[in-house]
């Protein structure tokens, strides 16, 4: 199921209920420009999934489409066979680390508990339960002495684990990661690798964007190589060439972009 | 009473009092909802929302000829959520940051309530610069009569926000925690960032309207974003910052009302001060003094624990001069002025630790000399052992040359205790001399 360059028909058969994600023909667009294109991929469930791309290829504006976080242009998402919206009980998402205040007057426990709030439901206090339930989280990710610190007082790596612990509480079926390895220790990234691989043990699926080329086929089994749109995708040992790396690396989509400068061109020169 | 020591001979309960309550119910409604519009850095939102319900403020005067509560809820609300909305939809559209856009709406909006309000004087019972600055003091005039209490309307309508706004906060504390800290999270989880954003605005208008009589919709900012900032500063839990801001917010709004009739007098003038205006002042002096004397980040606290720290770096440092001295020589004696040229001391902290030091018991004075006794020179022992196995260790393990050694030894030196130099000496094979050929002490406590 290798797809290389131009996305191939059969991702266009709608994901069944068995397909963790499956994304067709989508496209975002940022003031006309195109952001990413013409994506579509499944999913295998219980598989762990590296999305690889340089800056600037649309990684992380892909995740937050598929949530719905940002409008789409075109396409189409089914997670687990239904529109996002209707399953999101079932997905757990790791947002970049710098995407929050650090500062916020909250401590370790706070942050791992907000994972339950969906669970909780509007209106309803967090219970005795559920700090349980967030302390046991702390715990696997081996931070639970540091449950009652601010957390601009934990360390990087720390932060990251307090936000794997989080995902962890929300018991998804399918994650969504945004660049959980980028700057923590090593003994963190041990820690994040050893999760993933218990939650495929578990069955559940995992998709990460992830930076370091040399580790990508070590911690996972299938790959989406990005650059605005698919390069390739599917298992690793197919996917991930050095013949793919070099299209999804080596430039970018030049002519695209000359494009959309022209179409914006020919908009204001009305 | 107590309240003529501050010179306020004047007081009256069913006056004064009622202006106090209607600054405190003000000044809490206000704080409740500023601690959400700081933590989520959007500050001058309240800024630009309680400038902006003026057009929507205008216009039910206008409509209804009167000064009913209830249409200028209604618009002020209708405008604050335009003002949101707006402001979003310009920085879209106009591709400029969300402080540029939100200067264009809100004095757009403001400059059209003006116009509209000046106009409306013609016609209702209004004054501008009461709903910009504030008339508190007409608060005990216009009044109701409540389960036999008579009650101004401001005071009852405030109250009605104040009750409306704990409530929000105490029911959607989750959610407004959640939303505020991480906005896609919360989204994705089934909490819309935004629809809780939009909640928030229209209570931020809602209460920018109720406060207009009590402190003007313009001071009105001081109270949702200066309490919160202060209460901030103080500490690192959420609920804890809530009660806090909520405290120094009713501090401010009774210290506004004292400080507006009392100053003045103390000054020797009869009149009193604008009790709006005084309150926004108390505010900004107790944001000013908290940024002086915070436990945490004050500016004081950090001067005293620097100072203590150079102090305590520069106590190590004399008796380890000493020490190595006393290794070279019999005359191991220095005098002050020997000792301030070798550490490059100022003449002032040098005084401080010697006297310090000789009050520990660790210094001798002959003279005009200083000499260790038993007790320091065990002290200056454990630094230069330390010293010299740090050098030791960065030679042989880090591979660092030996004229690069010595600066970080002595910056390790300081905070290096006996467990640490036991470390050292086992990771450097227990070494009698250092790179530089000169001999380490024993270690103390291990003599014998």
């Amino acid at each position: 199921m290798a797809s290389p360059s131009q996305p191939s028909t059969e991702v266009a058969i709608p994901g069944g209920d068995s397909v963790p994600l499956s994304v067709y023909d989508l496209t975002v667009a940022y003031h006309r420009k195109p952001v990413i294109w013409d994506i579509g991929f499944d999913v295998p469930a219980g598989s762990l999934v590296g999305i690889v791309g340089p800056n600037g290829a649309g990684k992380s504006t892909l995740l937050k489409a598929v949530m719905d976080l940002i409008p789409r242009a075109s396409g189409r998402v089914r997670v687990f066979g239904k529109p996002y919206r209707e399953n999101r009980h079932r997905v757990g998402y790791v947002p970049q680390r710098e995407s929050v205040d650090w500062d916020f007057p909250v401590d370790a426990l706070d942050v791992v508990t907000m994972g339950l709030y969906g669970k909780i439901g509007w209106l309803r206090p967090v219970g005795k339960q559920h700090r349980d339930a967030a302390m046991e989280a702390l715990e696997r990710v081996g931070i639970a002495e540091l449950a009652h610190r601010q957390i601009s007082q934990l360390s990087g790596g720390q932060q990251q684990r307090a936000f794997l612990a989080r995902a962890l509480v929300q018991d998804a079926d399918l994650y969504l990661m945004d660049e959980p390895f980028a700057a923590v220790d090593a003994a963190t990234e041990k820690a994040i690798v050893d999760i993933l691989r218990e939650m495929k043990s578990r069955g559940k699926t995992a998709i990460v964007i992830h930076h370091d080329l040399q580790t990508v086929p070590e911690y996972f089994d299938h790959a989406v190589l990005l650059n605005m749109r698919i390069v390739a995708h599917g298992p690793m040992d197919e996917v991930f060439t050095q013949e793919n790396l070099q299209k999804t690396y080596g430039g970018r989509l030049t002519l695209l972009e000359e494009v959309s400068e022209a179409m914006r061109r020919r908009e204001r020169s009305l | 009473m107590e309240l003529e020591l501050l010179g306020i001979s004047t007081w009256r309960w069913d006056f004064d009092g009622w202006i106090v309550a209607a600054g405190i119910l003000c000044a809490v409604a206000a704080a409740l909802l500023g601690n959400f519009l700081v933590l989520r850095r959007m500050s001058m939102l309240g800024d630009a929302i309680s400038h902006a319900v003026l057009p929507g403020l205008a216009a039910a005067f206008i409509y209804t000829s009167s000064r009913n509560s209830l249409p200028m809820f209604l618009g002020a609300a209708a405008v604050g959520i335009l003002t949101a909305f707006f402001t979003e939809w310009i920085r879209g559209v106009g591709k400029v940051d969300e402080g540029a856009s939100m200067g264009v709406v809100f004095t757009s909006l403001f400059a059209l309530g003006l116009v509209m309000i000046v106009q409306a004087a013609d016609h209702v019972d209004l004054d501008p610069d009461c709903v910009l600055y504030g008339s508190p003091e007409y608060t005990p005039m216009n009044t109701v009569f409540l389960a036999g209490w008579e009650v101004p309307i401001s005071v009852i309508t405030l109250g009605i926000v104040a009750t409306v706004n704990a409530a929000f906060v105490i029911f959607f504390y989750k959610e407004l925690k959640f939303s505020s800290f991480d906005p896609s999270l919360s989204t994705t989880t089934g909490f819309s960032a935004t629809l809780m954003h939009y909640m928030l605005v229209v209570l931020v208008a809602v209460t920018a309207v109720a406060s207009f009589e009590s402190v003007g919709n313009i001071l009105v900012v001081a109270m949702f974003v200066v309490p919160p900032a202060t209460a901030y500063l103080l500490t690192d839990r959420l609920a804890v910052m809530i009660l806090l801001s909520l405290v120094l917010a009713c501090v401010s709004a009774v210290l506004g009302h004292l400080g507006a009739i009392a100053v003045p007098r103390w000054f020797g003038f009869a009149s009193s001060l604008p009790t709006a205006g005084m309150m926004a002042v108390s505010t900004g002096l107790i944001f000013s003094l908290t940024v002086a004397f915070s436990p945490k980040q004050g500016v004081l606290v950090k001067f005293v624990r620097r100072r203590i720290l150079a102090w305590s770096t520069l106590a190590d440092d004399i008796v380890g001069v000493l020490y190595r001295r006393e290794e070279r020589s019999k005359d191991s004696r220095a005098t002050r002025e020997i000792l301030r040229s070798l550490l490059l001391a100022d003449a002032f902290s040098l005084r401080m630790v010697l006297r310090w030091l000789r009050f520990r018991g660790e210094l001798i004075r002959h003279g005009e000399r200083y000499e260790l006794t038993q007790q320091g020179r065990a002290r200056a022992q454990d630094l230069v052992r330390s010293h010299r196995l740090w050098e030791q260790y960065l030679v042989s393990q880090a591979g660092l040359d030996e004229d690069r050694i010595h600066d970080k030894a002595e910056k390790w030196e300081h905070v290096t205790d006996l467990e640490l130099r036991r470390r050292l000496r086992d990771e450097t094979n227990a070494p009698r001399i250092d790179p530089h050929g000169t001999p380490i002490p024993d270690e103390r406590a291990e003599a014998e």
